[in-house]
């Protein structure tokens, strides 16, 4: 009988004692919330407002939200500056490095993970360590004397050398968490090894071919250092085009703001559609430990 | 007739045959050739180019001097150890924050609320923006005359900042907006751990009467704590090779008194600024170095704490 009863007691208080707390926590956690969102959002609502102002507008503090929006700086960016080339020039080196990544990495991810290879895999991975400068100065004088800095192939092979390690990387730990049972039957059934391989574990592989994929894209895209160097003045890439838009003199800022705009927004909008993959890729093999 | 068939069925599949028996190989080898050509040999390049004096034109003959660069770079008290003392001081001050500040908005949003998907949908933002683009974009906010950042000071009655161009605020400014990218990422990596965690500690952890703190510090952070370790190896090399937002904000050199050259910018600006190619090698060869050590000290501690 007294045990039940201080047991209760001891049960009831402490609950009581939650539920009170609990209401002051939520509100609490909502605040920080609507901060958290605030900070890592306001930023960039502030270089898409700065892009549509003039630079009187930008100039004057009381301007700062209530202002009549201007397209000249867009027609800057695209009516000066030749940005419809350096989109494409960014789209197509991103897209034929992620391209070409995947066909390399995609079969060499799946050998690594099925045969445990784990001295390859370690000195692949490796290249993600390797600041992209030491690669560059090698690089350069490869390039320069075979006459090709300033075309698209060095752009595509350099920008290879970040896609290939994070396909492989992504795709490795994909490959680990899809069973092995599937191939196995596939192979009792008749087919071969890499026929197995083909028909069966690929066409499961989609949903991480595709989180690799977009992934790869995203960081070619917004690679600088490697374009900075090694292309010209026809195949130049966005950040590149950005980074030439700061003359010497005063900076243009509202034709800066949306060259940045141009840059950033289609990245943003491909992650707000493939949200789950991005994240997916992100955090792949990191919760092995 | 059936032994013509069953010939010509063995040369047709003689090369599968190959191919399926040494599959390890096939596989791997494309990517393997490609890493070796792309990555080894320009190590290797950049190995010997260190020894030698190359510098001005690409195609000018260059001269092997041994160490003579080595020499030259570790004794220079004005520009190498410097930026080697920045290049420290940016990853690991970026990194911790990121990290603690990434535990917190992880905790923060771990637990299901409402209006969650809009949270996770804006984090990934910042981590996705083009990193020179971000520079631009920081650069107009902490423009000491127009950028926003003072006006909001001034609300709080706090004196306008220098920030990007002050001499002793440039690079601590510059880590901010490095925190403002990358922190996401570490809210995404600690987040995967934190849900992939059973309830039942914690859980037994409440019945047994511990508040929160004590519940996170013993219990879920320990739980947690190979993410956690994963995710400071990730955050600390990026931060380590971090180059656009420095050079996209301030330019040659980092800035008039070299005030935001890390290691990468000043290997960068020898090489492509100055045409010092040898010179440039030296310092990325010891950078390297250094680079491998940290890791090496890393994971050692990794292996003992698992022990």
């Amino acid at each position: 009988m007294t045990t039940t009863a201080t047991s209760l007691i001891v049960t009831t208080s402490p609950l009581q004692r939650r539920r009170n707390r609990g209401r002051g926590y939520k509100a609490f956690r909502a605040i920080m919330l609507v901060l958290v969102a605030l900070t890592f959002l306001a930023p960039v609502v502030w270089m898409v407002l700065s892009s549509f102002k003039t630079n009187v507008d930008i100039y004057n503090s009381e301007a700062a939200f209530i202002f009549t929006p201007t397209l000249k700086n867009y027609d800057t960016v695209f009516g000066q500056a030749d940005y419809v080339q350096y989109i494409w020039n960014s789209f197509f080196v991103a897209a034929v490095a992620t391209l070409l990544s995947l066909l390399l990495a995609v079969p060499a991810a799946y050998s690594m993970s099925r045969f445990v290879m784990k001295k390859s895999a370690v000195l692949v991975l490796l290249a993600r360590v390797i600041p992209g400068v030491s690669l560059l100065v090698p690089w350069y004088f490869v390039f320069s004397n075979l006459r090709i800095v300033g075309t698209y192939t060095p752009l595509v092979l350099s920008h290879m050398f970040v896609s290939l390690p994070l396909i492989l990387y992504i795709m490795m730990s994909f490959f680990d968490s899809l069973p092995e049972e599937l191939e196995e039957q596939a192979q009792v059934d008749g087919l071969t090894p890499i026929g197995a391989f083909l028909r069966i574990t690929l066409p499961l592989s989609v949903p991480g071919i595709a989180t690799a994929s977009i992934l790869s894209f995203i960081f070619s895209w917004n690679n600088f250092m490697f374009a900075l160097v090694l292309s010209g003045a026809s195949t130049k890439t966005l950040p590149v085009a950005i980074f030439d838009f700061v003359g010497y003199a005063s900076i243009d800022w509202g034709g800066l703001m949306a060259a940045a705009v141009v840059v950033t927004i289609p990245i943003m909008v491909i992650a707000l559609f493939t949200q789950k993959y991005i994240v997916s890729g992100l955090t792949a093999g990191a919760t092995k430990g | 007739m059936s032994t013509t068939t069953g010939t010509r069925v063995r040369t047709q599949t003689s090369f599968s045959l190959w191919a399926n028996r040494h599959r390890k190989w096939v596989l791997a080898a494309p990517a393997m050739v490609f890493v070796a050509l792309l990555i080894a040999f320009p190590l290797g390049w950049t190995l010997y180019l260190s020894l030698t004096d190359a510098s001005g034109s690409i195609r000018a003959p260059h001269d092997f001097i041994g160490l003579e660069n080595y020499f030259d770079v570790l004794s220079d008290t004005d520009r190498f150890w410097p930026a080697v003392g920045r290049t420290a001081f940016f990853t690991v001050g970026a990194m911790v924050v990121e990290m603690i500040l990434g535990m917190l908005i992880a905790l923060l949003l771990w637990r299901p609320f409402r209006g969650q998907g809009l949270v996770r949908i804006i984090i990934l933002l910042p981590l996705v923006a083009t990193p020179v683009a971000v520079g631009m974009m920081w650069r107009l906010i902490f423009e000491p005359t127009i950028g926003f950042a003072n006006q909001f000071l001034s609300w709080f009655g706090i004196p306008a900042q220098p920030w990007l161009a002050g001499e002793a605020t440039a690079l601590p400014t510059l880590m901010f907006v490095d925190i403002w990218q990358w922190t996401p990422m570490v809210v995404l990596i600690l987040l995967a751990g934190l849900t992939s965690l059973s309830d039942e500690p914690d859980e037994a952890a409440r019945v047994d009467g511990a508040n929160a703190w004590q519940r996170f510090w013993h219990v879920t952070f320990p739980l947690v704590m190979p993410t956690f370790i994963t995710a400071v190896l990730l955050r600390g090399i990026d931060a380590l090779k971090t180059f656009d937002i420095l050079y996209a904000t301030k330019g040659k050199g980092g800035g008039s008194f070299h005030e935001v050259e890390t290691l990468n910018v000043y290997a960068y600006g020898l090489s492509f600024d100055y045409q010092k190619y040898g010179e440039s090698s030296t310092v990325l060869v010891i950078f390297f170095l250094m680079i491998i050590g940290c890791i090496w000290l890393l994971t050692i501690r990794r292996k003992k704490s698992s022990l």
